[in-house]
């Protein structure tokens, strides 16, 4: 336990003291927030819209500005998640620091959990830059608080699966660069997996469908807490790390 | 301290280390010597439980680096050869992290950072991000990582390569003022390091051990023979040195007689003795009664290097 800590202690140190944290939280705080602007200027035309016709149509601040958004700051963390993982290892090989690591008395799966924290801190903190501007709705309206919060957990559910991912791609190489292109397009992949079975309802299809990551994140948006979703994150997001320490004990008898 | 039984490393297509035993007693200075690509860095990781061997056994103070490495871990200090630093880190806070991670109780921690800061002379720098650092410092930042838990092994992968010759220098005193507290392996494949720091030494070329005794032993049983250096000239006229050679080879006990660069009509010959001959009395005489002059006569050591040569040669001649 104490060495998970201070691998992660670590981790943030590595990340805060590079530019790369600072760019992630400030490229995500102004993609959301442009996001945000046309969510809640759209919302705002519409109501007066409605109004002016005569119609009072039934508005929902959850509905239709939180829930679009959250789904929107799922899609950008595909990009943000592969600039996060691609040093976790490849960094530690390229300097030579994975010896100290793996001839130091911490085990494997030690260093691995240390350093997924290390980068869901990282990605917690870029997610705050969007709360922000969801913290501004409730100066101005009533959302509902649960439907975020699930919205929220949906994220970091989410997150912490393609973190898992990113690690053990970043177990693969000593190049950076590579590690975040293979993560990208992994990330893109499994998000793609979604759209393969749209129309496709054999037996095929639907195990397609039930590997892609946005599919479970579409409940979250809701509000609904579905354990299924739940669970398949918490088991993804084990298989991911478990399959990094299996190639980091592969490495140690290659190398 | 450390016992290695017949270890052998194999990679994919290529075998690493073959068959190697040694061992090194507490306290001692062991030199591990070969070429580059003799197996020396794969040896040392197989000791630091880096990599796991193929088959063999290797103990570091009576603990298996298979059965248990968390414990050969706790024991054993090592700088690879680059320092594993983390440029992105002030001294302090890396040692700092290295401390903790080596498992030192965090009351301690500073005052271990502070002992081997000065130990290792980087008390200038300590907040410096290591990433500016020189060379040379960041080598003894290396070198303070690998001892902040007080090992009691030490292992350091050519701890003085690529540093300037007033670097390696200190490193060698540091590393000497280190033994008594700690047993060091350190690799190299420079001899004179290994004459100036060493108390014994494990030589392996392409996998294999060549040689494993004290550097004493090892530079005296190579050296029963003597070797001369001798420089002649000419009473009057010119002097044939085909004709000069002839006449010192037949001096008894001579084993071979190597002709040398000479300048100014002056000859130089490198003149080797048999097992335990001394020959330096017939030399002279024959060089004098020739009615030559004998200018310069020194014995020459051998070296370890020649003596690295004339191993790693005859396993060559064996194979």
């Amino acid at each position: 336990m104490k060495n998970i800590w201070i691998i992660y202690r670590k981790e943030l140190k590595s990340y805060f003291a590079s530019p790369i944290a600072y760019l992630l939280m400030a490229f995500f705080a102004l993609i959301f927030g442009f996001g945000f602007f046309t969510a809640t200027r759209d919302f705002v035309r519409f109501g007066f819209m409605s109004q002016m016709q005569g119609r009072n149509m039934p508005m929902n601040v959850n509905e239709q500005v939180i829930r679009p958004l959250l789904g929107f700051a799922s899609t950008v963390a595909l990009f943000v998640i592969p600039l996060i993982t691609m040093r976790l290892f490849a960094g530690e090989k390229r300097q030579g620091t994975i010896e100290l690591l793996m001839t130091s008395p911490v085990g494997d799966w030690e260093i691995i959990i240390g350093k997924w924290l290390g980068a869901m801190y990282l990605y917690l903190c870029v997610l705050a830059m969007s709360a922000l501007n969801i913290a501004l709705l409730f100066g101005f309206g009533k959302p509902d608080w649960k439907p975020i919060l699930i919205g929220y957990l949906g994220l970091l559910l989410q997150g912490g699966t393609l973190l898992a991912i990113g690690e053990f791609i970043s177990t693969l190489t000593k190049h950076e660069i590579i590690a975040a292109a293979v993560t990208f397009f992994v990330c893109l992949l499994l998000w793609l997996l979604s759209w393969f079975s749209a129309f496709d309802n054999s037996g095929y299809g639907s195990v397609v469908n039930y590997l892609s990551i946005v599919t479970h994140f579409e409940g979250f948006a809701k509000g609904v807490l579905d354990s299924k979703d739940v669970i398949f994150y918490l088991s993804m997001i084990f298989f991911g790390l478990f399959i990094t320490s299996r190639s980091m004990e592969s490495w140690r008898w290659r190398a | 301290m450390i016992k290695v039984q017949g270890l052998t490393k194999r990679y994919a297509r290529t075998v690493a280390v073959d068959n190697i035993s040694f061992e090194v007693e507490k306290g001692q200075i062991i030199g591990f010597l070969g070429p580059n690509g003799a197996g020396k860095t794969t040896t040392m990781r197989v000791l630091t439980c880096f990599l796991p061997p193929t088959s063999g056994s290797a103990t570091v103070a009576g603990f298996d680096v298979m059965e248990q490495p968390f414990e050969v871990k706790k024991r054993i200090g090592y700088l690879p050869e680059s320092p594993p630093v983390y440029p992105e880190m002030e001294v302090v806070e890396y040692l700092t992290f290295v401390g903790r991670l080596k498992g030192i109780s965090g009351a301690d921690v500073a005052r271990r950072v502070n002992e081997v800061t000065e130990r290792c002379a980087i008390g200038d720098v300590r907040y410096k991000l290591i990433g500016k650092l020189s060379k040379g410092y960041r080598q003894r930042v290396g070198l303070a990582q690998a001892i902040i838990h007080n090992p009691d092994v030490l292992v350091l992968d050519e701890p003085t390569a690529g540093l300037d010759p007033k670097q390696i220098i200190e490193t060698r005193e540091l590393i000497k003022h280190l033994a008594g507290d700690h047993t060091i392996i350190l690799s190299t494949h420079i001899l004179s390091e290994v004459e100036h720091s060493c108390q014994g030494v494990v030589i392996i070329n392409q996998g294999k051990l060549v040689a494993t005794d004290s550097v004493e032993n090892l530079t005296n049983r190579l050296r029963g023979a003597e070797a001369v250096a001798l420089e002649i000239e000419s009473a009057n006229g010119p002097l044939n040195q085909a004709d000069v050679q002839q006449r010192l080879e037949q001096v008894s006990g001579v084993s071979r007689v190597l002709p040398r660069d000479g300048k100014d009509g002056r000859l130089m010959f490198e003149v080797e003795s048999l097992q335990g001959q001394h020959i330096r009395g017939d030399l002279a005489r024959a060089v004098v009664g020739a009615g030559w002059n004998l200018n310069e006569m020194r014995s020459v050591g051998l070296s370890l290097e020649e003596i690295f040569l004339q191993l790693t040669a005859s396993e060559k001649g064996k194979q």
